[in-house]
């Protein structure tokens, strides 16, 4: 009986050891869905294939200018539509299985081709659908060990940064061919980093590749544990049980900053949210109108005080982050007289009445949509324009904005693989705008559809670039949006964890990561 | 007593059934398309179309009940639309989580319920009393997330003596079997894993017992008040009976009727608000899981986890019927 406390004291002074120096564990909101590079589409599974797989072409670690990985060259056929890799040699899977074009004609055929054996999984390959890869893919073949081509159907240049992202990273067809629909509990890929365990919810365990054919991981182990509550994560952090987060809460960046123990890394996202003016809707065909609501809302205010100045104003629809940005434009600047002026142009000297639709829902690039509506709805009201705020459950929203029953509309987008197609296309360009749009401001101009549809094409990137500068001067012009904000992307450490850097994709590498403790 | 058993699992049926019924239409008459609201922003007419289709949610909603109900009969609860993996394996990993966390939870709020009840009733009117009163008052009147909050505050951060979330280290290895980690560090002899894994249960248990410890300790004291004043009572005292044999053996056993159908109630009480301690604590449970899937709309997961939940409740209120026939005799289960 007596025994008793001293056992129990035993076992707690046991329990309290710290976590070994060369063992780094990262707090974060959730845990991962699956580790099926092409089947997942969760940034928290993402987070965990950076580490474990790796693609023909990567980005550059500030940009998202495309460099060589698995592939340490390519050459593209004078009429644009075969691409052929030459494959780096030497490197092999985590369980020992040889890459080669085999392997990476089987990690992207069995997405692609409909009657391979490991087309029908559950859940569908969402990603490859999504980015388009069936319609802009012809076939793909693998001619010798180190060499993967891959035809296309018509020239399309992005078709190279789709290849960074994780859905095309190669898996080893040995492991997928062994566990089968179960494959996603068991990853094999080439990366710095192989999964040693995976307790759902508690912790996944990733383990140094000590066969990795480039500089090898720098931390012996990474250890990610799913910590949902914003405000708990924080408080793991302080107290050391975790040696960084993510998703910091902004309310507790003078915190961060005020505390010598920690570092706050901070980076403009991928992303932007804007305001779209609905052109097929008057008085918003008018473009005096959307330029004075341009001039009308103070973008630093909403930046100031929604995002704990966690975002950028933005006068473009593409990110800084993302090459091709033009940075000549001159923003519209925020001057109500100006837009009074504008309306007064327009033939409303007294302004107008309209809805203003916002969000149900926090999104990363927009965390209080409602508080922002009625920022902008009394600047709007200072002009002269009576807004009132509509709001509609988020998938009854979304629904409504592709079919175009909005006048005036919040929202937003994080872009998937750093090409300025991504956001342009998909958001303004005339063949978006068809109901169900994704281009709710319904902005249809054929110049600029003349000029992203050759930057498709077009596979040199300063050539892209150009016409990606003159589209947006088109869209500056035009003013189909009131571009609003670009979210910072932020990650928080303890002081000795060195060596990590942000990227404008989002993606969390490990592998230069050490701890100076 | 076997009739008995079997006329409350009977009767036990319909309850469940009524649940699965109300289950099945909060979530399918609240609006928004759970199709839509999973594809977000990237949702396009085919995708969505797809996705209602793949979910089985373009059927008219008598369909989809059928189909639920035939399901639920062969034990399938269906795959969450989150994760891809059945529900019923989902909540058979996550299920022995909540059980320790509850069952610690249950012990400390009766353990010191019933002593708190106990000590207040015998020192009625004295400060102990009044101590213990306005320390249920308390325990009843606190938001469960703002003293969970406040003991991480006090015990995981200004004096760090306890970890604050989770159910183990993350840096350490532990290989479970069956789940029930206590259990398995306990029979693998893994000392250093045991320690770890009380440790981690403190703050979540504290937390998860205020409620029921407050409830059981008023209820314990008023029903214990009412017995202290029977002839049988005094006939004990007039025998000359010790204290704590009038107290513990005589008055207690009687009293404890009404304590114990608070206890079953409470029981359900620990399992609803496990879903905001396990949620605070990052305690891998049913609890934390369901609230994740309220979020992302998986209904299917909502299902099955409030279904579960349901369930241990109508069997802990049945237990608690058959304990009162051992409590007090003349209770009896006939017809």
């Amino acid at each position: 009986m007596k025994a008793g406390p001293w056992l129990f004291l035993g076992l707690w002074g046991l329990a309290c050891a710290a976590p070994p120096a060369d063992v780094l564990v990262f707090g974060r909101g959730s845990d991962s869905v699956g580790l099926d590079p092409a089947l997942e589409n969760d940034g928290e599974s993402f987070k965990v294939c950076d580490n474990l797989y790796e693609t023909l072409v990567t980005y550059d670690e500030q940009s998202t200018a495309i460099r060589p990985l698995l592939a340490h060259s390519w050459r593209v056929s004078p009429d644009r539509l075969v691409w052929t890799f030459h494959l780096r040699s030497g490197v092999s899977f985590h369980d020992g299985t040889p890459f080669n074009a085999a392997a990476m004609l089987f990690s992207l055929g069995r997405q692609f081709y409909p009657d391979h054996p490991h087309h029908q999984v559950r859940g569908a390959f969402k990603y490859w659908k999504d980015m388009g890869m069936d319609d802009i893919v012809a076939g793909m073949e693998a001619p010798d060990d180190s060499t993967f081509v891959v035809r296309l159907k018509e020239p399309n240049a992005p078709f190279l940064s789709n290849l960074a992202m994780n859905f095309c990273a190669a898996v080893s067809p040995r492991a997928v061919e062994q566990y089968g629909d179960d494959y996603f509990r068991h990853p094999v890929g080439t990366g710095p980093f192989r999964l040693v365990e995976w307790r759902k919810d508690e912790r996944l365990v990733l383990e140094r590749h000590e066969g990795y054919w480039g500089e090898k991981a720098r931390l012996r182990r990474l250890i990610f544990k799913p910590v949902p509550d914003p405000s708990m994560r924080f408080l793991e952090l302080v107290t050391g049980a975790v040696q960084g987060i993510d998703d910091l809460n902004p309310e507790l960046i003078p915190q961060v900053q005020g505390d010598p123990s920690l570092r706050l890394l901070t980076q403009p996202g991928m992303n932007v949210g804007y305001l779209a003016m609905n052109m097929d809707k008057p008085p918003f065909d008018n473009r005096l109108v959307r330029l004075a609501l341009n001039c009308a809302i103070d973008k630093q205010a909403l930046v100031d005080h929604f995002y704990q100045g966690l975002a950028q104003v933005a006068k473009n629809p593409i990110p800084p982050t993302i090459w091709g940005y033009n940075d000549t434009l001159a923003a519209y600047p925020y001057d109500p007289e100006r837009a009074k002026e504008l309306l007064g142009q327009a033939g409303f000297p007294n302004g107008f009445e309209t809805e203003l639709w916002a969000m149900p829902v926090s999104r990363p690039y927009m965390p209080q949509p409602d508080k922002i509506a009625q920022a902008i709805q009394a600047d709007l009201a200072k002009v002269g324009v009576r807004a009132q705020i509509v709001q509609w459950e988020w998938g009854t929203y979304l629904d409504k904005l592709g079919n175009g029953e909005h006048p005036l509309a919040l929202l937003g987008w994080v872009g998937d693989n750093g090409d300025p197609d991504n956001f342009l296309y998909v958001l303004l360009d005339l063949a978006a705008a068809e109901k169900p749009a994704a281009n709710i401001a319904f902005y249809r101009s054929e110049e600029v559809h003349q000029l992203l549809s050759e930057a498709r094409r077009q596979p040199d990137q300063a050539a892209r670039a150009h016409l990606y500068r003159r589209a947006q001067e088109l869209i500056h012009r035009d003013a189909p949006w009131v571009p609003l904000v670009h979210a910072t992307q932020t990650i928080t450490f303890a002081r000795p964890v060195q060596g990590f850097a942000l990227h404008p994709t989002g993606s969390h590498w490990f592998h230069r990561v050490s701890l100076d403790r | 007593m076997r009739l008995f058993i079997l006329k409350r699992l009977a009767l036990a049926l319909p309850t469940f059934a009524g649940i699965s019924v109300l289950v099945f239409l909060m979530i399918h008459l609240v609006p928004g398309d759970p199709a839509q609201i999973m594809l977000g922003e990237r949702a396009d007419a085919q995708s969505v179309a797809a996705l209602r289709a793949e979910l089985g949610l373009d059927q008219p909603l008598y369909v989809q009940f059928t189909r639920f109900c035939a399901d639920l009969l062969r034990g399938d609860l269906g795959y969450s639309l989150h994760t891809h993996e059945p529900v019923s394996a989902e909540l058979a990993r996550r299920f022995p989580a909540t059980c320790e966390l509850t069952f610690c939870g249950m012990l400390l709020a009766v353990g010191l319920g019933v002593g708190a009840g106990v000590l207040a009733a015998v020192r009625r009117g004295g400060l102990l009393d009044y101590l213990c009163m306005v320390g249920a008052t308390a325990g009843i009147s606190i938001p469960i997330f703002w003293l969970a909050l406040m003991l991480v505050l006090l015990l995981g951060v200004q004096m760090p003596l306890l970890p604050i979330s989770g159910r183990i280290s993350a840096h350490l290895d532990f290989v479970p079997r069956t789940h029930f980690y206590l259990l398995d560090a306990l029979l693998a002899g893994d000392w250093r894993a045991l320690g770890d894994l009380l440790r981690h249960l403190v703050l979540p248990a504290l937390a998860l017992s205020t409620v029921p410890l407050a409830v059981i300790a008023r209820m314990t004291r008023a029903s214990l008040l009412e017995v202290l004043g029977e002839d049988y009572v005094r006939t004990a005292w007039a025998k000359g009976l010790r204290e704590r044999q009038v107290i513990w053996r005589h008055a207690l056993k009687n009293a404890f009727i009404p304590v114990l159908t608070v206890i079953a109630l409470e029981f359900g009480y620990l399992l609803g608000g496990a879903i905001i301690t396990e949620t605070v604590f990052s305690w891998p449970g049913v609890g934390r899981w369901l609230f994740l899937a309220v979020q992302a709309r998986d209904f299917r997961a909502v299902q099955g986890g409030v279904l579960l939940l349901a369930g241990v409740f109508i069997i802990v209120n049945l237990i608690a019927d058959l304990l009162y026939a051992w409590l007090d005799p003349r209770i009896k289960y006939e017809k």
